[in-house]
């Protein structure tokens, strides 16, 4: 194999005086999919910002193909193709304009540039939008004009900044389709950040991010098995400082209090609730038991959820 | 190595083109306004305007005329100026800013897409002013329409766009709000054009007079005053050609480069 896609060495970066990356390190394989996991203000933004070449390198370095992102800011812009958050769309021109015009930005012209706008819209199944002005359309087509925008010159990295932000299910499922299919037929490199599980669920590998440190690095299946067999939550009605102690001097077991929660990790788990609820009648209000999840993991890492992921998940 | 600067200049150029076209009401706003304040004020004034110390002297509908025009230009300057706030709210300056094209040419584009929005709205608004007063609706106005007028004319208005155009991205570049925009308009660049010759004959003395002077707009107006007059003796008094093309050159020039300095610098975050 050839360069790493991405490598990221010893990044940090700040805003004035708020740290919003630190020491932040790891690389990216040719031909992966790889997810950046992690609440609102984790730093996922930031990094992507970085990549993009949409904020300077501050401390560390980090190179794309070997393009060092400081001193060949054009040559990574030439190899990585952006979709940001909010598209970059010109709501006033028409999906077609707004590839052609993308297109002369990357040196593109003519009926090469016509082709391929033309390609990227059958595609991205826009062709009978083409020529709608593109403020007329919804969220979901506004956000494929913007990966048609993003894959115009081939990228050899695509870059996505939270893409399924105001996507109903449906359409979230026809990105992620496609970019595997990218993946898998164009070789283009894949890194995507997300703050939703189920997307996380379907990266190669993810490197999970939580103020600024990158917390955990690996498959979503080495991540789930690193915190071990399987995970209890016990909710209460009695003193929750109380209820943590008995269980951990009568199991001798790692109680962990998370958001009026406790949390138990345990190999054969089902053994431990049958015990913790005969042992504990009254105190014990609901247990939940299950194999870990990348929710699991965050905690495990972090010792706080993944906060406001429960809201999210429905969005 | 980067890309060519022509492509992505003429592209983003086109761009300003397209969307203006896009934007009717804009467009007639700012055709609109110039012409009715033309109107108004050249038929308001006739009476009471005397030009000092020339005998037989310009109506106000004739010494208003250029300023009229600089003022189109600098409705242009401020309306691309707002677009640049436009971009940046809208996202499409942070795709912009993320292609491999040189920072000049991110300028250029908007700077020339302006100035070309002045220059043509300039001469249409001329245009429409010659068949108004053929109609006899504006009083009697004298103009030296020979090509070498037209020449110069369309030179004055380019290079005075350019210059407010440059002057309004300084603004715009760093404001995330087009209501921030607005006070430097209305503090700026409305003044700036309010003591520039165009609207009033700078006095003779008094700090009116330095304001006057020091303002580089000023140098554009003389300029533009000087090629679209019939009557050398009119416009006498006003600085040299050469001066009005030197301060008018340096004016936009000083105004591209920092525009691209702080272009450059500055990597935008959305």
């Amino acid at each position: 194999m050839s360069a790493p896609a991405i490598r990221v060495e010893e990044v940090s970066f700040s805003y004035g005086e708020r740290q919003a990356l630190q020491n932040v390190s790891f690389v990216v394989q040719s031909g992966e999919i790889f997810g950046l996991l992690g609440p609102n203000g984790g730093g996922k933004t930031t990094l992507f910002r970085l990549l993009s070449t949409s904020l300077p390198v501050q401390a560390g370095s980090a190179f794309v193909f070997d393009h060092n992102l400081a001193s060949q800011p054009d040559a990574v812009r030439r190899v990585i193709g952006v979709t940001f958050q909010s598209p970059s769309v010109d709501p006033k021109l028409t999906v077609r304009e707004n590839l052609i015009y993308q297109g002369h930005l990357y040196g593109l012209t003519g009926a090469a540039l016509r082709k391929r706008a033309d390609t990227l819209l059958t595609r991205l199944g826009l062709q009978d939008r083409a020529s709608d002005i593109t403020q007329t359309l919804s969220g979901g087509l506004k956000r494929r004009v913007e990966i048609a925008k993003s894959l115009l010159h081939e990228p050899r990295i695509l870059l996505l900044d939270e893409p399924s932000t105001g996507l109903d299910p449906g359409a979230r499922h026809d990105l992620w389709r496609y970019l595997h299919q990218l993946r898998t037929e164009s070789e283009v490199t894949v890194l995507v950040t997300t703050h939703l599980m189920e997307e996380a669920e379907r990266c190669d590998r993810l490197g999970l991010l939580n103020l600024g440190e990158l917390v955990a690095l690996g498959t979503p299946d080495e991540l789930r098995t690193s915190v071990g067999g399987d995970c209890i939550t016990i909710r209460t009605t009695a003193a929750i400082g109380d209820l943590q102690r008995r269980i951990h001097d009568r199991f001798h077991v790692d109680v962990q209090e998370i958001d009026g929660a406790l949390r138990i990790e345990r190999t054969d788990g089902h053994e431990l609730v049958r015990d913790l609820v005969s042992a504990f009648p009254q105190e014990i209000k609901s247990v939940s038991f299950g194999k870990p999840t990348l929710e699991d993991v965050f905690i495990q890492r972090t010792g706080h959820r993944f906060w406001d992921e429960q809201s999210r998940m429905g969005n | 190595m980067t890309n060519g600067m022509l492509l992505p200049v003429w592209s983003l150029t086109l761009r300003e083109l397209v969307r203006f076209v896009r934007q009717r009401s804009r467009a007639i706003g700012a055709f609109l306004q110039p012409v009715i304040f033309w109107v108004l004020f050249g038929t308001g004034f006739s009476e009471s305007f005397r030009m000092q110390g020339v005998e037989g002297g310009p109506s106000y509908a004739e010494f208003f005329l250029p300023g009229i025009a600089a003022m189109i230009v600098m409705f242009a300057a401020i309306f691309s100026a707002i677009s640049v706030i436009q971009d940046r709210n809208e996202g499409f300056l942070q795709g912009v800013l993320v292609a491999p094209v040189p920072r000049t040419a991110i300028v250029f584009g908007k700077l020339c897409g302006g100035t070309l929005l002045a220059v043509l709205q300039g001469l249409l608004f001329l245009g429409l002013a010659a068949a108004l007063h053929l109609a006899g609706l504006v009083p009697d106005v004298r103009w030296n329409l020979s090509f070498g007028s037209v020449v110069g004319t369309i030179a004055f208005l380019g290079l005075m766009g350019f210059a407010l155009c440059g002057l309004g991205y300084m603004f715009a570049w760093r404001l995330d709000s087009i209501q921030g925009f607005h006070a430097i308009m209305s503090v700026l660049l409305f003044p700036m054009w309010l003591l520039s010759g165009a609207f009033f004959e700078a006095p003779q003395s008094g700090w009116l007079k330095w304001v006057i002077a020091a303002n580089p707009l000023t140098y554009g107006v003389a300029g533009l005053k000087r090629v679209m007059a019939s009557d050398a003796a009119a416009v006498a008094h006003l600085p040299s050609m050469a001066l009005c093309v030197i301060v008018s050159v340096a004016f936009a020039v000083v105004c591209v480069g920092i525009d691209v300095a702080m272009t450059r610098k500055q990597r935008v975050s959305n």
